[in-house]
């Protein structure tokens, strides 16, 4: 087998003197949908931004597509190939949504083109010149990830998608996951909804107090509902 | 002789033109600093000297280098731009992760260093800079005597109000910029170098305080303090405006331009003041300004 897409390993991180991740392990293979599980404030945000190199006070290693992201700039990350959509969306309010949708740059070829973006998601299409802010949860959602699968990233690191979202619309953003899976998108997924997240990601972590403590494949779920149900404590 | 509310209309446009002249450098001095304070939160006091700078900058190079006036209204802003951008490379970008009250004490100190140093060198005086030949003399509009300079000032000031609202709004550059204003932590995430941003537009910020300098050097006098005389005027005019408001600051800048020519008309003793009363009035009644949003 190949070396895997993204590598971290022994991953630590402070947001200033509070150390918030212990020793993270993961790895995720080309073309693979991994799905990080665990309660609120264990560090699943975290781990995410670490990678992605927005929190800076960092150690251990992280390597992506072979090259070691440890002393890469923020700016840089994007060009390396990953993608972060943060929980809070992070649509911009005085951009219109096709200006919100076309502000990343293409880092690579491979993108999605506007106008299948506009296929995609049909409800952006109908809005394109609104501001990006007087959509809905769901639809700003749908632009937040959408904006990033127009710039060629290979890697999308995506928190919490579902998170505040009628049932349709999960069903939804499930459909685009399997479609950017279809294509051969490589995804980290942070979810506390692990019903959504059996349906389309391929591998779990199950995350506690900065730390990795289960690793399972998506067949060992049912096995697994016993650990997650007191771990998660749905 | 016609009257408007028992005023000449002569004295009345006049005045008006007057305003409106004052208003182009007011619109053209808030315009940058809400620029820059809209990416950068940084209140910059220095932006007096820098319009103080463009000024000396197109005179020296009259004196030492022969390059008249079209000359300068280029290349002087790309000077005063360029040493902008250096100052916030190499000082002011290391203090944005402490309060900005830094920032705005480390511009208002490097004002009264520039301008010490100028006038150290140069006097308090005023020294005078000829008007282009192309614009010297004037019109008579029937009902008044309009000199050709103050009529180019007023226009050029408008097409480049128009040319940066054009730049921020309407193009990708623009995009990056007012997106980085709300969030440049994502914005850097999408592989855009937000730092370089910030130098850029404090680099324009600056480059339009200079630009005004140039535009300001025939008709006022060149002097060091010529920054400093206005620069209080263009804060009121921003506060009133709403800081950061790119359209607020243009629009707000001829409007009291505009005010406080018709003030000379028709209560002369209080057109010092007019423009720091409407700031009050406007503080006390819509504390985040006539275009900012209420935080």
């Amino acid at each position: 087998m190949s070396a895997p897409l993204l590598n971290v390993a022994g991953l630590h991180a402070w947001y200033g003197e509070s150390h918030v991740l212990h020793g993270v392990d993961l790895h995720v293979n080309e073309g693979e949908m991994i799905c990080i599980l665990g309660r609120n404030g264990m560090g699943k945000t975290t781990t995410l931004r670490t990678i992605m190199g927005i929190l800076r006070k960092r150690e251990g290693t992280i390597t992506f597509a072979g090259k070691d992201m440890m002393g890469v700039p923020l700016h840089r990350s994007a060009r390396a190939g990953l993608g972060f959509v943060p929980e809070e969306r992070g649509i911009f309010a005085t951009l219109t949504v096709e200006e919100n949708l076309t502000l990343p740059p293409i880092v690579a070829p491979g993108g999605m083109a506007v106008d299948e973006i506009y296929e995609l998601f049909p409800n952006l299409s109908e809005r394109r010149t609104s501001p990006g802010t007087k959509l809905s949860g769901g639809e700003q959602q749908m632009l937040a990830m959408a904006r990033i699968l127009r710039t060629g990233a290979r890697c999308l690191l995506l928190d919490e998608p579902t998170e505040g979202l009628a049932p349709v619309i999960i069903q939804a953003i499930g459909e685009v996951l399997g479609k950017l899976k279809a294509r051969g998108m490589t995804v980290v997924l942070v979810e506390q909804n692990f019903r959504f997240a059996s349906k389309v990601a391929d591998r779990f972590y199950l995350m506690d107090h900065g730390r990795m403590t289960a690793e399972f494949p998506v067949a060992d779920l049912p096995a697994r509902m016993d650990l997650l149900n007191r771990e998660l404590g749905v | 002789m016609m009257m408007l509310f028992g005023i000449p209309i002569q004295a009345l446009l006049g005045q008006l033109l007057v305003g409106l002249i004052n208003g182009s450098f007011y619109a053209l001095l808030s315009l940058g600093l809400a620029v820059i304070f809209g990416l950068l939160r940084v209140i910059n006091f220095a932006h007096g000297a820098q319009y103080m700078l463009g000024a000396f900058v197109a005179l020296l190079m009259l004196k030492f280098a022969g390059i008249g006036y079209w000359g300068a209204l280029i290349l002087a802003p790309i000077v005063v731009g360029a040493m902008g951008a250096f100052v916030e490379r190499t000082m002011l970008s290391r203090l944005y992760k402490l309060d900005h009250l830094y920032g705005l004490l480390f511009t208002f100190g490097m004002a009264l260093t520039i301008e010490g140093t100028f006038r150290y060198f140069f006097g308090a005086s005023g020294q005078p800079y000829t008007t282009p030949a192309a614009l010297s003399g004037g019109v008579n509009l029937g009902f008044m005597f309009l000199p050709i300079y103050r009529g180019w000032v007023v226009v050029a000031s408008m097409v480049i109000c128009l040319g940066v609202w054009f730049l921020i709004e309407k193009t990708k550059l623009g995009a990056y910029l007012r997106a980085a204003t709300e969030n440049p932590v994502l914005v850097q995430s999408f592989g855009i170098n937000v730092p370089l941003l910030l130098t850029l537009t404090y680099g324009l910020g600056a480059g339009l305080a200079g630009l005004a300098g140039v535009l300001a050097a025939p008709i006022y006098q060149v002097s060091p303090l010529m920054g400093s005389n206005i620069i209080i005027i263009v804060f009121a005019v921003v506060v009133v405006g709403g800081m950061g408001s790119i359209l607020g600051a243009i629009i707000t800048g001829y409007m009291l331009g505009i005010a406080e020519g018709l003030t000379k008309v028709f209560y002369p003793e209080a057109s010092n003041i007019v423009i720091f009363v409407i700031m009050a009035i406007v503080l006390i009644l819509r504390p985040a300004g006539l275009f900012g949003k209420d935080a």
